[in-house]
């Protein structure tokens, strides 16, 4: 697996660290409900087909990167830097 | 035997000798194993692997079932190598597997007589009952009598290697296909890698007497790479490509030396490759079927290519007199090879009703010779039968494309009708393209265009422009149409016809998984292990497939293919693991007093991936002894402790304070510059991510210092917050833990030697507990912080790496002055044991603030990662808490022991908590520990019974504060 960072190019997958759904990135309000919370920690989507993961250039760059992959056909089409 | 005049690719000049079990075999440079061995008559190579049946080899090149050996003696023998590829080496050590006593009087043969029992399923349904008996009795029978090579049970002293190549395109394959795919793609300028598992390019060309451009294929092939490697393509030969994976990488071996007879000690045995391709053309070729006809696994039956192969390119003949039985025009063309080789061929035997007319219209029904083929039986179209005495029987079932690689990530070829055979699926890798006869174009001019035009196609993909190359001329022959897949075993016929010659799975087998009903071609795989022996069925999958489809009276279609998974050949677990054995396992960190270190004696310990020293040994001191003189030489004079492993990362910028209130609990804005303070982070479900001391340099410069074990994971997770959650605040990280060499200097001495060795006055006043600042030693920027990790008055000095040896030495020097010396990692652990301080022993993840005490740590005032998920009930009651432990009774304590109340039975029911860090306290003179209890801070002075399973350890324990000694922390302030 190959993941073309948008700051380094091209590079194999043992670059990179892997985290998890791109949800992280929707960090709730301080008193946001338990029930947000409870969602932004716990709750994923499991889809056949397009997902955002969260993995960062840890031995490039060190940017941290959205990137939408198709979990059949393990196929990457977008690599963005996360905001 | 040699046939004068035959040879293309040996060396008749270059004469070679090499054992075979007891026998020195005669063979020239350019030789396999095999060729060798049938040049001088051999053709028992083997012994199967269940009814050890007499085998030799079936092809001339790596898809071979039948001949293997094991090859070198000693720990460097290699088992289950195919002496079909394996290069004849003057003075190679070769033996035959699986035959005791010798391969021609093979004991185990009785197994052989056995068949009738020893079906599909066999061992399923006998070795059931009793279940024991299995382990001990059953599978070390079975394993001695069926199996391959045998390893040497000792290290593996090959030297191995692993590397990786990148290109625009990758050419899989160098016959006539992939050298025309790399001519096109180099002659537009495209960074190419040709690779093909054979020593010589060519493919079939090296095989065969065929004319390209009015020379004889191989000097064209031979030419053509000359051509290439001009033109920059890298060649890459003894090269498999053995797996396509995601986003266009893929795995090759590289056989770099098993061609050489007495290779230089630096050069690898194998290379494992990954290579990065944008586009790679697939030109794999294709695999000739065997048929499956009664007793069709004698040593002498070969497939009809293997048979021009050996003629062609090795002068060799596996027999006096060969018949062909064939289903395709491919069997006639070795018959007319071999006559034109005055070779005698008794027959040649083709089923098909547009048969030609010097063929016998009919079909082997029998055949004869124990350890060779001596005669077969044919009946005839017209039903008659007879004998005929021939020595060997070249077969062909028609050609399947070698479409492995197309498969990998998770297509399914599709059936041809036309062609009686499995097409690649279009599409089916990203970026792959299949030419020649791996997708079905069987002809030499066919191919050597398909390669051209894919190519092209690749390279229009690349966004490259091209003008088509000159294709070269090549006989045209007529599409060589192969006939139905025709797999019936004859009516009437009892005896048994193998598919799957390593693992002997017969047609028998695969029609009685189907009635009993593992009809699905998968479990028949399974049920009766086709297709699963090294070779991975590449010639019987189609043959068995096909068996199961009639049994099961489907299409072939519709039974569909099992999976093809990667590797496509075997490739050594070494390779691919190359550098990874003893050290090369990780890579290793040290600090700069580590030379000085085990100098001294120390016993590195790794910590991650540092190396720390645990003791300082003096005379005949052990570890305990060690340890206890350098905790109690810390707390009575002085100690030096290199601390330089603790992440450090620097922080800068007008964020910098609102980044350390977001991601510590407690708050750092309000901290003064020059100044310290100890930090708790949690991850963001609200447990314990990790703790340390960060230090306010200047107005937006902060040091943070994270354990060891976390400091990655603390720097990654810095990064997130940063980029990802508060990319409005304007800061910088840089894990700077290399740069600057730090040392912990604690003791009652301290600050005397600390203050010989500064420029700086080091006072209550300058340096308060915990204060940090610029200082100067011995005329080098240095930083001094007054922290204490052992309870002590302590300091730690930092100065950039480079002068880290030189003054851990000084140090030591000046503490030896002063009755102190060095202390290591078991010392440093006594210390913060005794003062109650967690390491990652106890924050182990698992853990709250809550659970160590430091709830109120979580400011009320503000936003921090892991408050929220903090806040939630169940994490803050009725949980286990950190306590200190002392021994009721003066017996040890042992670190992963559980802690029950007294008069309970210590089992999961009753399990009250358990310890994290034991020691032996020289300060307080027994054992102590930290640990965990259910409720355990209002249990105070409790006694509770420690029991340890894996030690045999039963005895009681008091309950006690963390903190042991010096509770209200003087000695560290003064
Ligand atoms: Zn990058």
């Amino acid at each position: 697996m190959r993941l073309t960072c948008p700051l380094c190019g091209d590079r194999d997958r043992r670059e990179f660290y892997y985290m998890g759904h791109a949800t992280y990135l929707d960090r709730p309000a301080a008193d946001a409900p338990a029930e947000a919370w409870d969602a932004y920690l716990h709750l994923r989507e499991n889809p056949c087909g397009p997902t955002h993961d969260l993995w960062q250039h840890e031995a490039g760059c060190g940017a941290w990167l959205r990137v939408t992959r198709d979990t059949a056909t393990h196929e990457i089409t977008a690599v963005e830097l996360a905001r | 035997m040699r046939v004068p005049g035959y040879g293309l690719m040996i060396d008749r000049d270059a004469p070679l000798k090499f054992r075979f079990d007891d026998t020195w075999v005669n063979g020239f440079e350019g030789d396999t194993v095999a060729s060798a061995l049938l040049g001088s008559g051999i053709r028992l190579m083997g012994r199967s692997f269940k009814y050890h049946r007499p085998r030799g080899p079936l092809t001339a090149d790596s898809a071979e079932p039948n001949a293997l050996i094991t090859t070198h003696d000693g720990a460097r023998r290699i088992p289950n190598i195919r002496a079909t590829v394996q290069p004849a080496l003057h003075g190679l050590r070769t033996r035959s597997q699986n035959a005791w006593p010798s391969l021609a009087i093979d004991a185990l043969e009785v197994n052989d007589l056995a068949a009738p029992f020893l079906g599909a399923g066999f061992y399923y349904k006998t070795f059931m009952w009793p279940k024991a008996a299995w382990e001990k009795l059953y599978e070390p029978a079975i394993r001695r009598a069926a199996g391959l090579g045998a390893l040497s049970g000792e290290a593996d002293p090959w030297r191995q290697e692993k590397a990786f190549a990148h290109c625009d395109l990758l050419v899989v394959g160098g016959g006539p296909a992939g050298l025309m795919a790399a001519l096109q793609a180099a002659e537009a300028g495209t960074d190419v890698i040709l690779a093909d598992e054979d020593e010589i390019l060519g493919g079939r060309l090296t095989r065969e007497a065929e004319q390209i451009d009015g020379r004889p294929g191989h000097v064209w092939a031979a030419e053509t790479v000359t051509r290439l490697t001009a033109l920059g393509v890298r060649i890459m030969p003894r090269t498999t490509v053995t797996g396509a994976y995601d986003g266009g990488t893929y795995g090759a071996l590289e056989r770099v030396s098993h061609h050489i007879a007495d290779p230089h000690p630096d050069l690898p045995h194998d290379c494992f490759w990954r290579i990065a391709a944008r586009a790679c053309v697939l030109a794999s070729g294709a695999l000739e079927r065997h048929i499956a006809f009664p007793m069709n696994d004698r040593p002498g039956i070969l497939l009809a290519s293997a048979v021009r192969a050996y003629l062609h390119r090795w002068g060799v003949a596996p027999g006096r007199r060969i018949a062909v039985f064939t289903t395709c025009d491919d069997g006639h063309r070795t018959a007319a090879d071999l006559r034109a080789a005055g070779i005698e061929v008794p027959a040649v035997i083709d089923p098909r009703a547009d048969a030609p007319d010097d063929a016998i219209r009919g079909e082997v029904v029998a055949t004869r010779g124990r350890l060779g083929l001596k005669r077969i039986e044919i009946r005839t179209s017209g039903g008659g039968r007879r004998w005929v005495d021939c020595d060997a029987l070249a077969v062909s079932g028609g050609w399947n494309p070698t479409l492995h690689l197309t498969c990998h990530l998770g297509a399914r070829p599709v059936w041809d009708e036309n062609l009686a055979t499995f097409l690649p699926k279009a599409g089916a890798v990203p970026g792959m393209t299949v030419a020649g006869a791996a997708a079905g174009l069987f002809s030499t001019t066919q191919t050597l265009e398909s390669g051209a035009a894919k190519a092209r196609q690749a390279l229009d993909g690349l966004g490259r422009r091209h003008q088509p190359v000159t294709l070269p001329d090549a006989r045209s022959e007529a599409a060589r149409q192969i006939a139905p897949l025709d797999v019936r075993a004859p009516k009437g016929v009892r005896h048994r016809a193998w598919l799957d010659f390593q693992n002997d799975v017969t047609t028998k087998d695969v029609r009685q998984a189907a009635q009993e009903n593992f009809a699905s071609v998968e479990h028949m795989k399974r049920y009766t292990t086709q297709g699963m022996a090294t070779d991975q069925g590449k010639t019987s999958n189609v043959a068995a497939l096909a068996v199961l489809a009639d049994a099961t009276g489907r299409g072939i279609p519709e039974t569909g293919t099992t999976t093809f998974r990667p590797p496509f050949s075997p490739v050594p677990i070494s390779a691919m693991g190359a550098g990874a054995e003893g050290a090369g396992f990780a890579p290793e960190r040290f600090t700069t007093s580590d030379p000085a270190m085990r100098k001294a004696g120390a016993p590195m310990i790794e910590t991650g991936l540092w190396y720390r020293p645990g003791w300082f040994p003096q005379g005949s001191e052990d570890w305990r002894a060690a340890c206890t003189r350098e905790a109690a030489m810390v707390r009575a004079t002085v100690g030096v402790a290199d601390v330089s492993t603790l992440g450090k990362i620097d922080i800068q910028g007008p964020g910098a304070a609102a980044l350390l209130d977001f991601v510590y609990t407690n708050t750092f804005s309000t901290l003064k510059q020059g100044r310290v303070r100890y930090g708790l982070m949690l991850r963001e479900d609200g447990h314990v991510m990790d703790d340390g001391t960060t230090a306010r340099l200047g107005p937006e410069h902060f040091v943070m210092t994270t354990t060891t074990a976390a400091a990655g994971q603390v720097m990654r997770h810095l990064e997130f917050v940063t980029q990802c959650l508060r990319p409005d605040l304007d800061v910088a990280l840089i894990s700077t833990t290399e740069q600057w060499a730090q040392f912990s200097v604690a003791g009652p001495h301290a600050r005397t030697l600390i203050q010989s060795l500064v420029a700086e006055p080091v006072t209550d006043e300058t340096f308060p507990f915990m204060a940090c600042g610029a200082v100067t030693v011995a005329g080098i920027a240095g930083r001094l912080f007054r922290i204490s990790f052992s309870g002590e008055h302590a300091y730690e000095i930092a100065v950039p790496s480079r002068y880290g040896a030189h003054l851990w030495r000084d140090l030591l020097a000046r503490a030896e002055a002063l009755g102190g010396g060095p202390y290591g990692m078991e010392a440093l652990n006594v210390l913060r044991i005794e003062k109650g301080f967690v390491t990652h022993s106890e924050i182990t993840g698992r853990v709250t603030a809550f659970d160590i005490g430091m709830d109120r740590m979580i400011s009320a005032k503000k936003d921090c990662i892991g408050k929220a998920a903090s806040r939630r009930p169940a994490l803050l009651a009725h949980r286990e808490e950190l306590v200190g432990l002392r021994s009721a009774s003066g017996a040890q304590i042992t670190a992963g022991a559980h802690l029950y109340n007294q008069g309970t039975r210590p089992d999961a029911e009753n399990d009250q908590g358990y310890v994290t860090s034991p020691c032996y306290s020289p300060a307080l003179g027994t054992y102590i520990a930290l640990g965990f209890l259910r409720d355990g801070r209002a249990r105070m002075g409790e006694t509770v019974r420690m029991v340890d399973r894996v030690r045999g350890q039963d005895t009681l324990v008091e309950i006690v504060a963390p903190v042991q000694v010096d509770p209200e922390g003087g000695r560290a302030r003064g």
